[in-house]
């Protein structure tokens, strides 16, 4: 089974929840961790992992064949991004921002564009104990990171849990980590702030239609407008973390609650029965 | 005219809420949201939307039913997904318009697609630009670079000297177009594993556009250990630490109020914005 967890924004405890509930299931079935927030992974930080491999993501991205091309233009009015250009006669490419979408190259009336695989940032794979760890990353200064994050859900293997830490926000990087996804883990804090951005999240999932719930993170600093949100809109709460200053100092230093303080485990265990439980829901509506 | 850019390389360092506590601080600025993702600036500063604006981000592909022939040449060249039994899911569009392109039919047209919202708003605190992206929606670069362009339209107007603008999350294409030609940019970073590494991702990338940073460490106090291995870090990459802000309940109860921090308190962290700002104009100064 795929699980997103996401959150609308970055800093509300996303990577927290995934990689405790990584590890508290790791004892009793395949678990497996996808770090999909490729701008700024995160997750190995906590879960140590050792890396064994790793490959480049490219992007198919044009290249000339001046003794073909007679600069007729076709191949840059092609171009949606603005990655081609033709001046003087002469084809000029600009890979950073291509989209590798192939729209030049049929578009090109003298065969005179092939492709050439452009580097865009790096699939790691390791295993942290009995976890099973993919991540992705964009090299510094590119800005195409779905590309990445699909090179790395490539990697899932579908069975036990496999756990997808999303990119933040509702843009197309979440949709594209949080797409064909069986289920959708909502992290949010109690605030203004986490409010706003879990309804946007919430607009997003209700889009992709994927079942989700939430998680609220240090659940006891803010107030009780998420709570009455969801009650509202009848989207279920799994879980909540209140806020603690000895949680917060196992964070800083890298560490996991599960570990740190065991007590927390039968949750996580908790918080995965009840995702079996509402995906089945789901299926059998959906089946219906 | 300067422009302050505030970035964090990830979200939840509290970069909104130092924001808006130096919008209440600051005279004579624009103020300007470049998170368009997830905008949450406004939370804070109340604006009174004075106009709405439309945004249109790259165009999305629509099979003309009636034109169509099943002949499914679209599908075979789609390289997103984005086509399924003959229709297209604008979600996954990216607007490359290849289908287009090879539709022997031309059942194919790209359309103007509605992809958010801009506004220019008035705030206690001078008058700002932000932005709302509609959900699933690309080109957030795009509308990044229309809010500062709008920005500095105001600020020229309103003779004010300084653009305060609240960046966008992470490394991708929203930060890039919002670096771009910046005066400063504050990185705001927390004292854990995850801030660290995300630091010096960011940094990476404002040295890669050659943009003059600073960095403010927020809650330092929640891990001595390592807020000063952070300054141990910028030390040795001789960048600047503008202000190191203590954990403090008053932020998140500002944060409940939606008022900024240095507005209603005159705690520890609303007396480190202070400092901030202080080092911060000195900074911009030498600029
Ligand atoms: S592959 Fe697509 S994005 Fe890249 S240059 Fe060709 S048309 Fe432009
Ligand atoms: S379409 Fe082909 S021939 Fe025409 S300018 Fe582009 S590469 Fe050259």
């Amino acid at each position: 089974m795929l699980v997103a967890v996401a959150s609308g924004k970055g800093g509300t405890g996303k990577t927290t929840i995934a990689v405790n509930l990584a590890l508290a299931l790791a004892e009793k079935i395949p678990v497996q961790v996808l770090d999909c927030d490729v701008e700024e992974p995160n997750a190995h930080l906590f879960l140590q992992p050792v890396f064994q491999d790793e490959e480049p993501v490219t992007l198919p991205v044009p290249e000339v064949d001046n003794a073909r091309c007679d600069g007729c233009g076709r191949c840059s009015e092609a171009c949606a991004f603005h990655a081609l250009a033709v001046a003087g006669g002469r084809v000029i490419t600009f890979p950073e921002m291509c989209h590798g979408c192939g729209a030049c190259i049929s578009a090109c009336p003298q065969g005179a564009l092939a492709e050439k695989p452009h580097r865009i940032g790096v699939v790691a794979r390791g295993r942290a104990g009995r976890i099973d760890f993919v991540q992705g990353k964009i090299d510094v200064g590119v800005p195409l990171a779905p590309p990445v994050i699909r090179a790395v859900k490539k990697q899932a293997r579908g069975e036990g849990l496999t756990l997808l830490d999303a990119p933040p926000g509702t843009s197309c990087p979440v949709v594209a980590a949080v797409k064909d996804c069986n289920f959708c883990l909502l992290v949010t804090e109690p605030t203004p702030f986490g409010l706003n951005d879990l309804r946007l999240a919430v607009g997003m999932v209700r889009e992709l239609g994927i079942p989700f719930a939430v998680v609220i993170n240090r659940s006891t600093l803010g107030d009780l407008r998420v709570e009455r949100y969801c009650r509202h809109e009848g989207i279920p709460v799994l879980l909540k973390i209140p806020f603690n200053k000895r949680y917060a100092a196992t964070y800083a230093q890298g560490k996991c609650l599960v570990q740190e303080y065991p007590e927390w485990a039968p949750a996580f265990a908790g918080l995965w029965r009840e995702i079996e439980r509402l995906v089945a829901q789901h299926a059998g509506i959906a089946g219906n | 005219m300067q422009e302050l850019l505030v970035i964090s390389g990830k979200g939840g360092t509290g970069k909104t809420s130092i924001v808006a506590a130096l919008a209440a601080l600051a005279a004579d600025k624009v103020l300007a949201d470049c998170d368009v993702d997830a905008a949450d600036l406004h939370l804070l500063l109340r604006p009174e939307v004075e106009s709405v604006n439309e945004f249109y981000g790259s165009n999305k592909a629509v099979i003309d039913a009636g034109i169509c022939t099943g002949c499914g040449r679209c599908l075979e060249v789609c390289r997103y997904e984005a086509i399924k039994e003959l229709r297209v899911n604008p979600v996954f569009c990216e607007g490359c318009g290849a289908c287009k392109l090879a539709c022997p039919s031309g059942a194919i047209t790209m359309e103007p697609n509605l992809a958010g919202y801009w506004y220019i708003s008035d705030t206690p605190y001078g008058p700002l630009v932000h932005a709302q992206l509609g959900i699933a929606e690309d080109n957030s670069g795009k509308l990044v670079t229309l809010v500062r362009q709008e920005a500095r339209r105001l600020a020229q107007e309103n003779n004010a000297s300084l653009i305060i603008t609240d960046g966008p999350p992470g490394i991708g294409c929203p930060v890039i177009s919002s670096l771009a030609g910046v005066t400063l940019a504050l990185v705001v970073t927390e004292p854990t594993v995850a801030g660290r590494h995300d630091l010096e991702r960011v940094l990476s990338l404002a040295s890669h556009f050659k943009v003059p940073v600073a960095v403010c460490i927020n809650k330092y106090d929640l891990a001595p250990e390592k807020t000063r291995e952070i300054e141990a870090y910028c030390h040795d990459a001789a960048i600047t630490i503008a202000g190191k802000i203590p954990f403090d309940a008053d932020v998140a109860r500002a944060l409940v109020n939606a008022v900024p921090l240095t507005a209603c308190s005159r705690g520890a962290a609303a007396r480190a914005v202070r400092a901030l700002w202080d080092s911060l104009q000195i900074h911009l100064e030498r600029l």
